[in-house]
């Protein structure tokens, strides 16, 4: 767990500072998760400890969103002039996101052939 | 006695020990009540667990700066988190590489879509120039979104709110759009989800499925690549 917990850190660490010294427009962190990806690939498996960690942390990802969840109290002043075409655009264009990028993916998947392992629908 | 009550809360409320654990409890109230409703989207815990915490906060008078001394411990993970997420991308790498055309011209479509029905909509409404701007990252996760915004000249703490905002919406509603367009296929799914709404989407999504978490990861990654290089191009030609 500490072990796992500390790759994860270095991985973010060295993201962070990979991130500041070439001025690429990614976080840190997304350059860490890049990093571990690079260091699994090179390995060819993942170690179990590691597996456990990350798992039991991605379970609840949602918590980690919390915080920076309520901060949104702190700014509504700044959206209460504008709420309407800020809440169409954010509510209609995110479904409109979700609804292209699905679909067209689909098109596209079905066109090279669908694994079978993946199909499904949630509940 | 309520002199002594004055006391632990005054006591209590400069420690960051209420503020961790409040955002806990929240949570955990909001995750019971997500799973006894068998997932249903529209409890999604962070929205159940702010809703919660913004009340009590409003009614402690307790200042946001205040909470976040202690929610800040949690808020921290979200980094370690993000590298976590190479672990089930790693693992179900060799589905993302076998359908690697079908995700690169998905991304970008939905990365320019994102960034257009957002401002177009806000447009037509007449938002005012400012808001257009900061809105035109809503998609990313939030540390490119606010880079992104600081660029073009929007305000990037309106698009921090912006961006939880439309992770939000994306993890509540996003179940019920997949199912009216009718794509049951869980990578599609999780890609989707991720282009739209990165961390918040990404987490809803590993909640359904594993290899749609892994895909909607991938998606949010290379969604702040693409949309940090598209978004000031849109600009430009736009303006």
């Amino acid at each position: 767990m500490i072990e796992s917990l500390t790759v994860l850190l270095v991985c973010q660490l060295v993201g962070e500072v990979i991130a500041r010294a070439s001025g690429a427009p990614l976080p840190g962190p997304v350059i860490g998760m890049a990093i571990l990806f690079v260091g699994l690939a090179l390995r060819g498996r993942v170690p179990e400890p590691l597996q456990e960690t990350t798992r039991s942390i991605l379970d609840h990802l949602s918590l980690l969103f919390v915080p920076a969840g309520v901060g949104v109290m702190i700014y509504l002043p700044l959206i209460a002039d504008e709420w309407l075409p800020i809440a169409a655009a954010i509510v209609i264009g995110t479904l409109i996101t979700i609804a292209v990028t699905a679909w067209i993916m689909n098109v596209l998947l079905g066109r090279t052939g669908r694994s079978e392992d993946t199909g499904g629908r949630e509940k | 006695m309520r002199s002594e009550l004055q006391e632990i809360w005054v006591y209590l409320s400069t420690t960051p020990l209420l503020g961790l654990t409040v955002t806990l409890c929240a949570y955990v109230l909001g995750y019971h009540l997500y799973r006894k409703c068998r997932f249903n989207p529209l409890l999604n815990p962070v929205l159940v667990a702010v809703l919660v915490l913004v009340a009590l906060l409003l009614a402690s008078e307790t200042p946001y700066s205040r909470y976040f001394e202690g929610a800040q411990f949690v808020h921290f993970m979200l980094g370690p988190a993000t590298v976590a997420l190479a672990v089930p991308l790693y693992r179900h790498f060799h589905l993302v590489r076998r359908s690697a055309l079908a995700l690169g011209v998905a991304l970008g479509c939905g990365s320019v879509t994102a960034v257009l029905s957002g401002v177009g909509i806000a447009w037509v409404l007449g938002a005012s120039r400012e808001t257009l701007l900061s809105l035109a990252p809503k998609s990313v996760t939030t540390p490119v979104a606010m880079g992104i915004a600081e660029q073009i000249g929007g305000l990037p703490s309106l698009t921090a709110v912006l961006v939880i905002l439309s992770g939000i919406t994306g993890a509540a509603l996003g179940t019920f759009t997949l199912n009216i367009v009718r794509v049951k296929d869980w990578r599609a799914r999780g890609t989707a989800m991720g282009v739209a709404s990165h961390g918040i989407g990404t987490a809803r999504a590993f909640t359904v499925n594993e290899v749609a978490g892994a895909f909607s990861s991938l998606a949010m990654g290379l969604n702040a690549l693409a949309t940090a290089i598209l978004v000031p191009v849109l600009i430009a030609l736009l303006t």
